[in-house]
């Protein structure tokens, strides 16, 4: 267990904690240290605490700290160690075809760590080894093309920020409030500044037939992902992409290539990039039959259903960020919609019978994160605090009632409704809906 | 590992000096990068089946009985020797008629609309731990068989490029293609839009016990 930094600094003056810098004190233990029993540098300490800082001087400040390279890559500070990605391990058969969720309640802007990036994978995480992978494009084009990855990184570069969401994030919550965290009803999306090319160079590149109306896109992994894309998306705003936040992507998102359709549902953004293949219909593979199609209350299914709509969640206060008493408090959250920008955030602390606007945080960009905040003086009674974008297009976010109207409850994918978090007076927050 | 630095800067250069005559560059080949995929090059990826007619179904067949036995060898341990899925791992039958249930089973027999996309789904991603390494008759029998688990196809059936496609799949007709959203309209109302004596809870997570924790080492929770 780890106190949130942001509310008390018990770790940092607790000089038993895990991870707390050595102080000029524990230079007495680290002949124990080295030899493997931190903890009797610990209970020394405990014994005769160190004076409290202001007015001391704090031990880091008494003391010379590691040199560079020291980590050369580096790494979060120690007492952030539980900000990782996380799973539900009674949700799927393996792991390797299973999902992580991206720790939101500990995230402060709209780009998303390399290393937090939620994970989705149907046949594991391959590490392939870039020298050997080749992308192939071909089918009903005229010149079918096979590059390297030395190949991909000659062409005209772009950089772009976009959300990728995975169309079951909120699944859990389609029946009834079931997650109570913010990871695990909200963490399978997650934004990045994504480098590479864009499709359209490509497909000019290879020469389209003029029958050419649809794209196969598959991955190089075990699943050999493959999904059917409209050729009018592929020209408009697709990536193939090799970077994800300036750095290479994480095997987790593609390593070494992977396409990302801004502002469509995540399967589609195949990672692993591997070929693209021109037809003239589309496939109708297994994930976008079997899986990925939406089946409503009349036992019809809806296919294709590649958008993601607007959507937002309050991420402070949230079950992982109980309040700590009552006062002034920065409600804050993220809003995103794949039709474009964010043009509004309303918030409610009573259930949704009053609504205010929140500010917008620069940047706002199309279809990626934006975050939005609004003071709020909490007086320390029950309060249900909730959010609900508007999009450019003028689309509102639904609650889960209208949702429910229209899909039923069996539609797994695309739950995009109104999130309410239940304050009770002692601040602790809980994830619940309302009739 | 491959190295950018050495060639961006060459290209950027060359971009800038020719960028009139790059702008509107679409002729195939203008960059001329990488090389031109070979048939036998294409023809070792080019594995996708299109599940509405099987264009893209290789030669080969498989009857029910050759099905039941690479079946029970490579894919029992995980779906059940009759395709009823072990602990959590999918169902591959069942489910006829569920969809409108409280509890729908979307399974092959129940849900999938199309017969070759069972044949090209086991071809690129089945069995699990050692994907697209069966033959194409290993696959056409493991189809077929499938099938007949599920009462789509006559035990006597044989499984090739021209049977699957026939196949009729009895969730064929259900499916929509064209999205209908968006489904909700909502006027973003903002004082007194629901009457705050109203305003109940339907249902909350808290005491369900089903969410892992988020702090400390990663939970190992499994359903109650
Ligand atoms: C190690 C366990 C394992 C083995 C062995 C295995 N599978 Fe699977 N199978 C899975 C998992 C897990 C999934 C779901 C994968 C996903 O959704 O990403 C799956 C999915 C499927 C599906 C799709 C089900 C649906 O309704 O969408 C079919 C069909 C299938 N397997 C057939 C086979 C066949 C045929 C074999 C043997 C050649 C096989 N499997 C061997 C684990 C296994």
């Amino acid at each position: 267990m780890r106190p949130d930094p942001l509310r008390s600094n018990a770790v940092l003056s607790d000089p038993a904690a895990p991870g707390t810098p050595m102080g000029r004190r524990s230079f007495l233990g680290l002949g124990a240290a080295l030899t493997g029993s931190l903890a009797v540098g610990g209970k020394t300490a405990i014994a005769d605490p160190a004076p409290e800082s202001p007015p001391a001087d704090a031990p880091w400040s008494q003391s010379i700290g590691a040199g560079v390279v020291e980590r050369p890559y580096g790494r979060p500070a120690d007492t952030e160690a539980s900000v990782i990605r996380r799973n539900v391990p009674w949700l799927t058969a393996s792991a390797e075809s299973s999902v992580s969720f991206s720790p939101l309640q500990d995230l402060h802007g709209i780009i998303t760590p390399n290393g937090l990036f939620f994970e989705r994978h149907h046949a594991g995480r391959p590490d392939i080894d870039p020298a050997q992978h080749k992308f192939m494009i071909h089918g009903l084009v005229e010149r079918p093309l096979l590059l390297s990855m030395k190949d991909i990184l000659r062409f005209p570069s772009v950089s772009r920020i976009h959300f990728i969401e995975c169309p079951a994030n909120g699944g859990m919550n389609w029946r009834a409030a079931q997650m109570n965290s913010l990871q695990f009803s909200h963490g399978m999306v997650s934004c990045a500044e994504w480098t590479g090319v864009k499709l359209s160079t490509l497909l000019e590149e290879v020469g389209l037939k003029k029958e050419a109306k649809w794209a196969m896109v598959e991955g190089a992994d075990g699943a050999h992902m493959n999904r059917s894309l409209p050729l009018d998306k592929c020209l408009d705003d697709c990536l193939v992409v090799y970077a994800q936040n300036g750095e290479a992507l994480r095997p987790e998102q593609g390593y070494p290539l992977r396409l990302v359709v801004p502002g469509w549902e995540g399967n589609v953004n195949i990672k692993w990039l591997r070929r693209i293949k021109l037809g003239e219909k589309p496939w109708h593979t297994r994930e976008e039959t079997s899986k990925y199609t939406d089946l409503m209350p009349d036992g019809t299914s809806r296919g294709f259903t590649w958008l993601i709509d607007a959507k937002s969640v309050v991420t402070f206060p949230c079950p992982e960020k109980p309040l700590d008493g009552p006062g002034i408090y920065e409600i804050r959250g993220l809003a995103w919609t794949g039709n474009g920008k964010v043009k509004r955030v309303d918030v409610s602390m009573d259930g949704g019978v009053n609504w205010h606007t929140a500010r917008l945080h620069e940047p706002v960009l199309s279809k990626a994160l934006t975050r939005f905040s609004l003071p709020w003086r909490w007086d320390g009674r029950p309060a249900l605090v909730a959010s609900r974008v508007i999009d450019e297009t003028g689309y509102v976010q639904p609650t889960i009632a209208q949702l429910r109207a229209q899909r039923g409850s069996n539609s797994v994918y695309h739950n995009n409704s109104i999130q309410t978090w239940q304050v009770k007076p002692d601040g602790s927050v809980f994830n619940v809906q309302l009739a | 590992m491959y190295s950018s630095r050495k060639i961006c800067l060459p290209v950027a250069a060359i971009l800038l000096a020719a960028a009139g005559s790059l702008a509107g560059a679409a002729e195939p080949g203008s960059f001329g990068y990488g090389s031109v995929a070979t048939p036998a090059q294409i023809a070792g990826w080019d594995i996708d089946v299109r599940g509405e007619d099987g264009t893209g179904l290789p030669p080969g067949k498989g009857t029910v009985d050759r099905g039941a036995e690479v079946y029970a060898e490579q894919c029992a341990a995980c779906h059940g020797t009759f395709g009823e899925g072990e602990g959590r791992f999918p169902k591959l039958v069942g489910g006829v008629g569920s969809l409108r249930d409280e509890r729908p089973e979307p399974t092959v027999g129940s849900y999938w609309p199309f017969a070759p996309t069972l044949w090209d789904y086991i071809n690129r991603a089945m069995p699990m731990p050692a994907p697209h390494t069966l033959s194409a008759d290993d696959v056409y029998a493991l189809t077929a068989y499938i099938l007949s688990l599920n009462d789509l196809v006559p035990y006597e059936f044989v499984a090739d490029r021209n049977s699957l496609p026939k196949v009729k799949m009895r969730n064929r007709d259900n499916f929509i293609w064209t999205d209908p959203r968006p489904d909700t309209m909502a006027k973003p109302c903002m004082n007194d839009c629901v009457n705050a004596a109203d305003v109940r809870i339907s249902s909350t997570a808290e005491g369900r016990n089903l969410t892992p924790r988020t702090t400390g080492p990663l939970d190992t929770m499994q359903q109650k």
